[in-house]
């Protein structure tokens, strides 16, 4: 069984590799690369598998998942500017594909904590705008 | 090739086992456990599995899909109480998953056929809230 569980985020970023010119990141990135930025309400889609309890019928306490999500992700990066959060992941630009896997790392460090290991990580969607939506699955972590 | 269908019902629940203290429920459900209940919209959809029917082109004829749907979830389960009227809920908690379970075994006999099977049942309990139950429950 799988559970997922919906978290909202609003942030501010531009798209800019300094290891390229000017004119290539313009080429690049268009408009994201303004240099004064902009933002997105994103959506986060964590999904959990595991088996459901017998005792209680569930495969998690839904308020744990919130926790993690909250002091791991949220805190870090709501209302924030992605570029400055970034420095974790070393200079690279704030895309949506580095910013998931920034939030997988983030949620990974704090699973034992939270969760026995046959509650996994399965999935996680980004959704940053009403047209665009990014998606990791587990079986690409190394 | 996989097809959904999507079927919606309003129906009250509440989460808490009868063998527990309130406190334990309290703590293991938290609001959920006011056996007062509390209601949700609750959206299920149904994904079958299969090959297109030479003949036909499809998968499944969704007018059938909708009329089990309608009669194996929506009429039991719409502007219900799930724990007082909706069996096994009188014994098995409601909770999401649970309800997505419940709904697989009354949907797989009734969709499964030569050329496709039941996938998934996804419900959400609110927008941001939802499971997805793959397999037949054990």
């Amino acid at each position: 069984m799988t559970v997922t569980r919906r978290y909202r985020f609003s942030a501010s970023h531009r798209l800019h590799n300094p290891a390229l010119s000017e004119e290539a990141n313009r080429a690049v990135y268009g408009k994201c690369n303004n240099p004064l930025g902009h933002g997105h309400d994103y959506i986060l889609e964590v999904s959990v598998r595991g088996p459901v309890d017998q005792e209680t019928g569930r495969v998690l306490d839904p308020a744990r998942l919130d926790r993690l999500v909250r002091d791991r992700v949220l805190a870090a990066l709501d209302h924030r500017d992605l570029n400055a959060v970034m420095p974790d992941l070393r200079g690279a630009p704030p895309t949506s594909e580095n910013l998931l896997a920034l939030i997988w790392q983030r949620l990974e460090q704090g699973w034992p904590e939270a969760f026995t290991p046959d509650r996994r990580l399965l999935r996680l969607r980004l959704r940053e705008t009403r047209r665009n939506s990014f998606e990791m699955m587990e079986e690409e972590q190394e | 090739m996989r097809i959904t269908r999507r079927a919606e019902f309003s129906a009250s629940h509440f989460c808490r086992r009868a063998d527990w203290s309130d406190e334990q429920n309290r703590a293991v459900y938290g609001e959920a456990a006011n056996p007062l209940g509390h209601g949700h919209n609750w959206v299920v959809e149904v994904t079958l599995e299969g090959e297109p029917d030479p003949v036909t082109g499809m998968v499944v004829d969704l007018k059938a899909l909708k009329e089990i749907l309608q009669r194996e979830v929506v009429e039991p389960m719409d502007h219900r109480f799930l724990n007082h009227e909706v069996p096994p809920f009188d014994r098995v908690v409601p909770t999401a998953e649970n309800v997505a379970r419940e709904i697989w075994r009354r949907l797989e006999p009734r969709v499964n056929g030569p050329r496709r099977r039941l996938h998934a049942v996804r419900v959400y309990e609110t927008e941001d809230y939802f499971v997805d139950c793959e397999g037949a429950p054990a």
